[in-house]
């Protein structure tokens, strides 16, 4: 079957089921539209916050991202698991137990103070909608493969279908859905991974296959694949860091606190029904998040080796003539995402490392892994599968951040602070209109987006890491700090890393408005903008620390609540709010 | 509150808090100290294909994640026991 049509089948499958579910599980009370009515189990929900948290960038980003960097790529593949430990240890089990709907209430009940819980909603806006631009991109480049048009148009139809996706349903059908999007995801990118794995190495475990030697050679894939990028003079594949060692530290440690920061994942803990639950879920979550994490650096390296194989064939004597690129170079064209530019004349392709001669001109790292089975000409129900999944993976992700987005701003600001009176009805339309409103200005800002899927991804973990990791754990493992140390600290740690990423990629990331633009030599300490997170952090424990020893100490009560969810027994169940 | 005395609540948090010092160490250990800091002295080292830096950034910090998450939580289910104040 020709693989359009095919594509059109699978995905249209998969997303009749998906919408299946969520009609099905059709949110009634505003308490199921936001956590699932409680007791969910742990490896259930291990399972559907893996769908949540694997994202788009996960998905099509980052071994595309890797298979460009290399080792230097780790800092996303180290940075986006070891958070989980943090999660685990630092907040699951405590926020779990002290149980209310959203991140910004349990800081304004822990700071006893409207203004922290204003404070925390804006942070988790600024850095949720920063997370949806990334989402933004990747459904754009799967779209615009997948119908083969141009990214925008790609992009446009990708905001229509998350409009009705996430606006349909709540959190209860988001939970089962996620199960059923995780499935899809995990068989995407693993069956792919399996066949190339097969193919170049002879073992059928891309883990163990990138360590393996090629198919009839004695010679290992990294050394074959580290010869091949030098000979074009591109840096060794498995030694190359990303810019610095100190870069590389405080890129890790910045995805590391910013995934622990992130409210859309820790919201999900709120729906297991105990205290150990809620560490075990952790657990099962990062296995589930695992599989797809150890396979995806195989799916990096061999990525790469097949493209450069294919464009480039380091046996042959001469280069690819471009009349006869193969079908996938074709298609890709289509998007605008890949480029040629014959720069010598003599119709064939040129790819180096050199700018000057190099005749590939755009490679947009987004499209390496929906690209891959395709480049090493896999089967046609493959290639749909992927898209399939890449399209999982987005849209399980962007409803999510959308639900915490929209929850921050209906039950927070609105019922919280605003007017507590507001009916159910009413609040779950504000949380409605919330979302159109999100995905509307973040699509807006994804037709130029300030990175690829991962990079900009890792601005938002910068963002989530610099302005609430610190406050949450504070506030468990701190009794001393109060109001003022936390509001202080969270605008330092967030105006910091804003101000600091704006001034390299440009306010709302719009690029001519930079005003120090995004050279390496105007970095702080060599430190790239994603990363920045890290610093923003070290700043907010700094400042809140040093105006809470200037302060007045909490009040008693507070102390006690610090007291009461340090304790797993006695949970609430998360049915009586 | 349920402990049985202050000084019993006490005893608990500072278990807690010295068992999750422990495991962030590890934590620390294979991904900042192996995976960045530590890896042009391991990647001398090899493991089939896989220089043993690059191994420890790409593949082995990730599996010892997830078993420290699970030690956790079955060393903490046991503290709880041990204090009573497990949840049925």
């Amino acid at each position: 079957m020709e693989l359009q049509t095919l594509t059109y089948l699978v995905v249209g499958f998969t997303f009749s089921v998906y919408i299946g579910i969520a009609l099905w599980a059709r949110a009634g009370s505003t308490k199921e539209f936001y956590v699932a009515g409680g007791g969910i189990h742990p490896i259930a929900n291990g399972m559907a916050t893996a769908a949540d948290w694997m994202s788009a960038a996960s998905f099509i980003g980052m071994a595309g991202l890797i298979a460009f960097l290399g080792y230097g790529g780790s800092v996303f593949l180290m940075g986006w698991t070891g958070g989980f430990v943090l999660l685990a240890m630092l907040l699951a089990p405590y926020l779990r137990k002290y149980g209310k709907f959203t991140v910004p209430e349990f800081i304004g009940d822990r700071f006893y103070s409207k203004t922290a819980r204003i404070v925390a909603v804006i942070c988790l806006i600024v850095a949720s909608v920063t997370y949806v631009i990334g989402q933004m991109k990747g459904i754009g480049v799967a779209f615009s493969r997948f119908l083969e048009v141009d990214y925008g148009t790609g992009l446009l139809v990708g905001m229509v279908i998350v409009f009705f996706y996430a606006v349909l349903g709540g959190m209860k059908g988001i939970t089962y859905t996620q199960i059923a999007q995780y499935c899809v995801l995990i068989f995407a990118y693993t069956i792919p991974a399996i066949f190339i794995s097969l193919n170049l190495t002879g073992n059928p475990i891309p883990q163990l296959g990138l360590g393996s030697t090629m198919v009839g050679s004695e010679t290992f894939l990294l050394d074959r694949l580290d010869q091949v990028v030098m000979d074009l003079g591109f840096a060794e594949y498995t030694t190359s860091a990303r810019l610095s060692t100190l870069n590389m530290f405080v890129y890790t440690l910045s995805l590391m606190i910013g995934t622990a920061g992130l409210p859309h994942v820790i919201i999900r803990f709120f729906t297991v029904p105990t205290v150990k639950a809620a560490r075990s879920s952790a657990g099962w979550a990062l296995i589930f998040i695992a599989i797809l994490y150890t396979t995806a650096p195989a799916v990096a390296a061999m990525a790469r080796f097949n493209l450069m194989e294919t464009i480039q064939p380091a046996t042959a004597t001469e280069n690819l003539k471009y009349d006869e690129r193969p079908q996938w170079f074709k298609n890709w064209e289509k998007t605008g995402l890949l480029k040629f530019e014959d720069k010598n004349g003599d119709g064939r392709i040129q790819y180096t490392a050199d700018k000057a001669s190099n005749e590939m001109v755009k490679v947009d790292r987004d499209i390496m892994v929906l690209a891959n089975p395709e480049i090493a000409k896999l089967p046609n129900w493959v290639i749909a599968l992927v898209a399939a999944g890449g399209l999982a993976a987005a849209l399980s992700t962007a409803a999510g951040l959308l639900l915490a987005i929209a929850s921050a701003i209906s039950h927070d600001l609105l019922k919280g602070v605003f007017r507590p009176n507001i009916s159910d009805k009413q609040e779950l339309m504000a949380s409605r209109v919330a979302m159109a409103g999100a995905i509307a200005f973040s699509g807006y800002l994804g037709f130029n987006p300030p990175d690829f899927a991962a990079g900009t991804v890792a601005l938002a973990f910068g963002l989530a890491a610099s302005s609430i990791f610190p406050v949450l754990m504070m506030g468990i493992f701190n009794k001393r700090i109060n109001k003022e140390g936390a509001i202080a600290g969270m605008l330092t740690g967030l105006s910091v890393t804003l101000l600091y990423v704006f001034q390299h990629k440009g306010v709302m990331f719009i690029a001519d408005t930079s005003f120090l633009g995004d050279l390496p030599a105007n970095w702080f300490l060599g430190i790239e903008p994603n990363a920045f997170g890290a610093v923003g952090a070290v700043c907010n424990f700094a400042v809140a620390f040093a105006v809470s020893a200037v302060t007045k100490a909490p009040p008693k009560e507070v102390q006690e609540l610090v007291e009461h969810i340090r304790v797993p027994m006695g949970v609430e169940a998360a049915q009586d709010h | 509150m349920s402990f049985k005395s202050e000084s019993d609540a006490k005893a608990y948090w500072k278990e807690n808090v010295g068992l999750m010092f422990k495991l962030l160490v590890v934590w620390f250990a294979v991904s900042f100290g192996c995976g960045i800091l530590l890896v042009d002295v391991l990647n001398e080292i090899r493991i089939g294909g896989y220089k043993l830096g690059f191994w420890f950034a790409q593949q082995g910090a990730i599996y010892t994640f997830v078993v420290l998450v699970f030690v956790y939580s079955h060393l903490m289910g046991k503290l709880d026991r041990k204090y009573g104040v497990h949840e049925e």
